[in-house]
């Protein structure tokens, strides 16, 4: 096949790959400052924890892939309760640098935590032997770690825009986010949506944490390094939503991969030109509400 | 009676006071300033030095001569120049050491450079800042290290000479990464072979999928890779890996930088038959090694893997512990440098090295490694020597 | 009545002694502690930053990731002169405060648009590209060696930049002395005033008249070329820039500093600062990770229990 479609796919490929890996962390960003207005910079410590754990799982403990996988989100998912109970609740509505402030302290908490535990050394995924090597599709081959990741994201997206639509649970959500006060006046008991809506969010952040260890290595520096990414993907996408950040993670992911391809020597600018330009004309994002 | 008591007392005091007095006045101490970067984005190259700067203290602190002691002040740049040009100006001038050591990042030796000269105090270069023309920048400055051109020149000429006739250079597109680009391609098309392309990635960049459909597009013999040590040389080599570069007939090659030992077991199977060039590799046969690796392994079992940065920063406390046996810790700022200048040590961990007296730069042995299995684990295997090189960047360009 | 009214004002306006104090301890520093001089220049300046920001944070509520943009640009600006034959300091620093200011101005256009966490963004996209343009450009600025061979002047061509810092001291001291008092008029004026207001609510300032995005730009830029001021101050007393200056780290750290001190009261950066600096200089050494420990706990300890940071608590103790 001409080397230009081979390229294409391979760009395709690698960039959804990329893209699904942001999205999974970045969603429950999005729906939790859409939904509770709190500026969660330290997000990424979930995807840190996500990874952590999902290392440490298989390696000291010996637990194969996907038990080690949903042992992972669970686990952050608990973890994340505590800490929005005694600390972010505080500052729900409250100013905005207050959020930053106790946001970036916990980054470096976990920074300083995940130092001394792990140290400074990066922590690499080792896939199980099944998800090794490549998967020959007849004219191609692809990597068959990173083809998971994209079929086990896809799932992920498609359960959890069916859990949306579907579900009463996903009704309350998109309730809230449109209308906090009138939610809480239907009867809606908002603390409690907060608190769930926070752990699922946690718990999908840790997964595409771990799942995307491949792609985001996993260091103790992980949440300061990559809080750009995160950020962007939610702010073009849109807060509150979830499929805008879908779009906008395709849109960083499949881009970013795409100009570094064309033009290597202005990478990085692009992307940031292009975050700017969506920004100016849709300054909600994509998909944020009026 | 009570006189010949008041007497003795009196004398016995003084006596006393003498004999306390005579250590304090025999003893002498040497102050080092000890710059690194504890926090900040390179903390894991601190740890590695600082490990071995502990171990070398500890396993020779009796060698030094009796009366001499050795104060080791460390202080910490936070990876910032100006916060390591500051606190060089406070040891100077408030704890006034007799010389300054250490050092990880290029800017922050580029920065207390100046300094050197200015108040006449010596720097020993001991951790990294291979920027090549930093031992150019003040007579007071000396390095053990290793320079970008040491790295990128000798296996592009060796290349050359192995029969790789194209290929593909990919760096970083930072001032260290064009550099061993341009001692790359210097040794390469002067030992015969042909770049055919080159591609510059942002330096923070974490997925490089695209930079590696790059080379395959190119399908040169071989492609020369260069990023920064950590997360990112793992993603570079997954990022190869997974897009079958190797498969299509490349030969990745890199510097140290790529592989570094305290990472290789994390690894997976990835990197094997990745050619490096590098200075250190624990897996290098020499009774220096094999006794350095004993007492590492006695100190810190299997909590650390040492790598090239800590037998840099082990032989530079050996150059500065012979300093100090050679001047029983009595020097001024151009002995010192003399003494610098002339030193040699034959039983370095890495093999023989010495300091040249012209440039003041480090003169020592590049491996040519491959990354392959030994006893089931990851190591690089060195499989060819290029003995005693100097810096080739300052001999092409040499001071007018 | 109306006369008891104005005197409230003026007497809410004057400046009254506790104002002089930082400053006196600030001379008397430079008798006290000789040694120290150094970082005593550079917590100045760095005062001086997290003053900057503390205008469009605190007072005019524009959050930004990307102030090291301005610090950056005044560094490299007076920076690139020095290295280039012009070493006279005080043109320096004005040629690095139009550099910062012109910048603040033309990004201020783009990303004072919107706010809120588009803005947050936006400012942080102006400061990577920055950033990304000072790497490429490495012939000039010394990209990632940073940029050397600057040689500042002595200042009137006789107070030299010496190695124990006291020129560097003095120097900073005084230009951060005016800066501060130029600010504090600032704030005290109505213009400042008008920015509380835009601050807490916008849609009445709009529906009074006032020119809330002309207001903004104003004082983003004026923010600007303060942060550009303190950036030349630290390139012209260390000689030396690098790509540091204009990292997020820097952004974000200076942001800490003056939360940490109190948002929005001019004198949380004399508070947060040197406290921030002088701990992280004397603990980073002890145990490294350590240091990013306690601090972080200090960050959530201060949000949970000492709300508007230490001048905050200050504040409740004194009622």
């Amino acid at each position: 096949m001409s080397e230009t479609l081979s390229a294409i796919i391979s760009i395709g490929f690698h960039g959804l790959a990329f893209a699904i890996v942001l999205y999974l962390i970045s969603v429950g960003l999005s729906v939790t400052m859409g939904m509770m207005g709190f500026v969660n910079l330290a997000h990424g410590v979930f995807a840190m924890a996500g990874g952590y754990l999902l290392t440490g799982f298989m390696r000291h403990f010996g637990v194969p892939f996907l038990p080690a996988l949903f042992a992972t989100a669970v686990a952050a998912a608990l973890a994340s309760i505590p800490i929005e109970r005694l600390l972010y609740r505080r500052l729900y509505g409250g100013d905005e640098l207050d959020q930053v402030l106790l946001t970036m302290g916990l980054i470096f908490i976990a920074t300083a935590g995940a130092t001394y535990i792990w140290g400074p050394v990066q922590q690499p995924l080792q896939p199980p032997a099944w998800l090794s090597g490549e998967i020959n599709v007849g004219f191609r081959h692809f990597p068959a770690y990173r083809s998971f990741l994209i079929l086990c994201g896809a799932a992920l997206v498609t359960a959890l825009w069916l859990g949306l639509e579907r579900t009463a649970f996903g009704a309350r959500v998109r309730a809230a986010v449109d209308n906090l006060r009138m939610a809480q006046s239907v009867g809606i008991n908002t603390s409690r949506l907060f608190m769930t809506t926070f752990a699922l969010g946690s718990g999908l952040a840790a997964l595409g944490g771990g799942l995307g260890a491949d792609l985001l290595a996993i260091s103790p520096s992980y949440a300061l390094q990559y809080l750009a990414y995160f950020l962007i993907v939610v702010a073009v996408g849109g807060l509150g939503s979830i499929r805008g950040p879908f779009v906008a993670a395709l849109l960083l992911g499949i881009a970013d991969t795409g100009f570094k391809y064309l033009l290597p020597e202005f990478g990085a600018f692009f992307i940031y030109a292009l975050t700017m330009a969506i920004l100016l004309w849709r300054p909600r994002g994509l998909f944020g509400r009026a | 009676m009570g006189y010949w008591r008041a007497a003795a007392a009196f004398f016995g005091l003084h006596a006393a006071l003498i004999l306390m007095a005579f250590p304090a006045i025999a003893q002498t101490v040497v102050k080092i300033g000890l710059i690194n970067s504890y926090t900040g984005f390179v903390a894991e190259a601190a740890d590695q030095a600082q490990k071995a700067i502990d171990l070398y203290l500890k396993e020779h602190e009796r060698d030094l001569p009796p009366g001499v002691k050795l104060e080791l002040i460390r202080r910490d740049d936070t990876s910032n120049p100006e916060v390591g040009k500051r606190l060089a100006q406070e040891l100077i001038t408030r704890e006034h050491v007799q010389l300054l050591t250490g050092i990880v990042l290029s800017p922050v030796a580029a920065a207390v450079a100046p300094l050197t000269a200015e108040a006449k105090v010596p720097l020993l270069i001991s951790i990294a800042a291979a920027g090549v023309a930093i031992p150019r920048m003040s007579p007071y400055v000396a390095r053990v290290t290793v320079t970008l051109w040491q790295l990128g020149y000798p296996i592009g000429k060796w290349a050359a000479e192995q029969g790789w006739k194209t290929g593909y250079t990919a760096v970083s597109d930072f001032i260290p990464g064009h550099d061993s680009e341009a001692a790359f391609t210097k040794g390469f098309t002067y030992g015969g072979g042909q770049i055919i392309g080159t591609v510059r990635f942002p330096p923070n960049n974490p997925d490089f999928a695209p930079f590696a459909q790059r080379i395959r597009d190119a399908r040169p013999d071989l492609a020369f890779l260069w990023v920064p040590s950590g997360p990112q040389g793992t993603a570079m080599i997954k990022a190869v890996h997974d897009l079958g570069v190797r498969q299509a007939g490349t030969q990745i090659i890199s510097t140290q930088d790529l592989l570094p030992d305290e990472e290789l077991p994390n690894m997976g199977d990835a990197p094997l038959g990745i050619i490096t060039s590098g200075t250190y590799s624990v897996a290098g046969e020499r009774p220096a090694n094999t006794a350095f690796l004993t007492a590492w392994k006695r100190e810190y079992a299997d909590k650390a893997i040492p790598n090239f940065l800590s037998v840099d920063a082990w032989d530079g406390m050996a150059a500065i512990f012979d300093l100090i046996k050679g001047t029983k810790g009595n020097f001024t700022a151009d002995e010192a440098m003399g003494f610098f200048k002339d030193w040699k040590n034959p039983d370095s961990p890495r093999g023989p090295i010495m300091i040249d007296p012209e440039t003041r730069d480090i003169v020592q042995n590049v491996y040519i490694r491959r990354l392959a299995r030994q006893s089931g684990r990851l190591a690089n295997i060195e499989i060819a020597t290029i003995p005693m090189v100097k810096d080739p960047w300052k001999e092409l360009n040499p001071v007018k | 009545m109306t006369s008891r009214l104005v005197d409230g004002f003026a007497r809410r306006h004057r400046y009254s002694v506790l104002e002089a104090l930082p400053w006196l301890a600030a001379f008397a520093g430079y008798f006290v502690f000789p040694s120290y001089l150094a970082l005593g220049a550079q917590i100045l300046a760095t005062i001086l930053f997290a003053l900057s920001a503390d205008l469009v944070l605190g007072y005019a509520g524009i959050v930004t990731l990307g102030h090291a943009a301005f610090f950056g640009t005044g560094a490299y600006t007076a920076g690139i002169l020095a290295a280039n034959g012009w070493g006279e300091p005080i043109t320096g620093l004005l040629a690095a405060a139009a550099a910062a200011g012109l910048l603040g101005l033309v990004s201020g256009l783009v990303v004072l648009r919107t706010t809120g966490l588009s803005l947050l963004m936006q400012t942080l996209v102006v400061a990577t590209m920055v950033a990304e343009a000072a790497n490429k450009a490495s012939f000039i600025t010394g990209g990632d060696d940073g940029l050397q061979g600057m040689e500042v002047w002595p200042i009137f061509g006789w107070l030299r930049f010496d190695l124990f810092g006291r020129t560097a001291y003095l120097y900073c001291l005084i230009v951060v002395l005016l800066c501060w008092w130029m600010a504090r008029r600032i704030v005290h004026s109505p213009f400042g005033r008008s920015l509380t207001g835009i601050r807490e609510n916008v849609r009445r300032m709009h529906a009074i008249g006032a020119p809330v995005s002309r207001r903004r730009l104003l004082i983003y830029t004026i923010s600007a070329v303060l942060a550009g001021i303190s950036g030349a101050l630290i390139a012209q007393t260390t000689q030396f820039v690098s790509l540091s200056f204009l990292s997020l780290e820097r952004s974000g750290t200076v942001l800490i500093m003056l939360i940490i001190g109190g948002v929005g009261r001019l004198y949380g950066a004399f508070i947060g600062v040197p406290l921030y600096m002088i701990a992280q200089d004397r603990f980073s050494t002890v145990q490294p990770v350590y240091w990013y420990f306690w601090i972080g706990l200090l960050m959530v300890v201060i949000v949970v229990f000492a709300r508007g940071g230490l001048l905050g608590l200050f504040d409740r103790f004194r009622r």
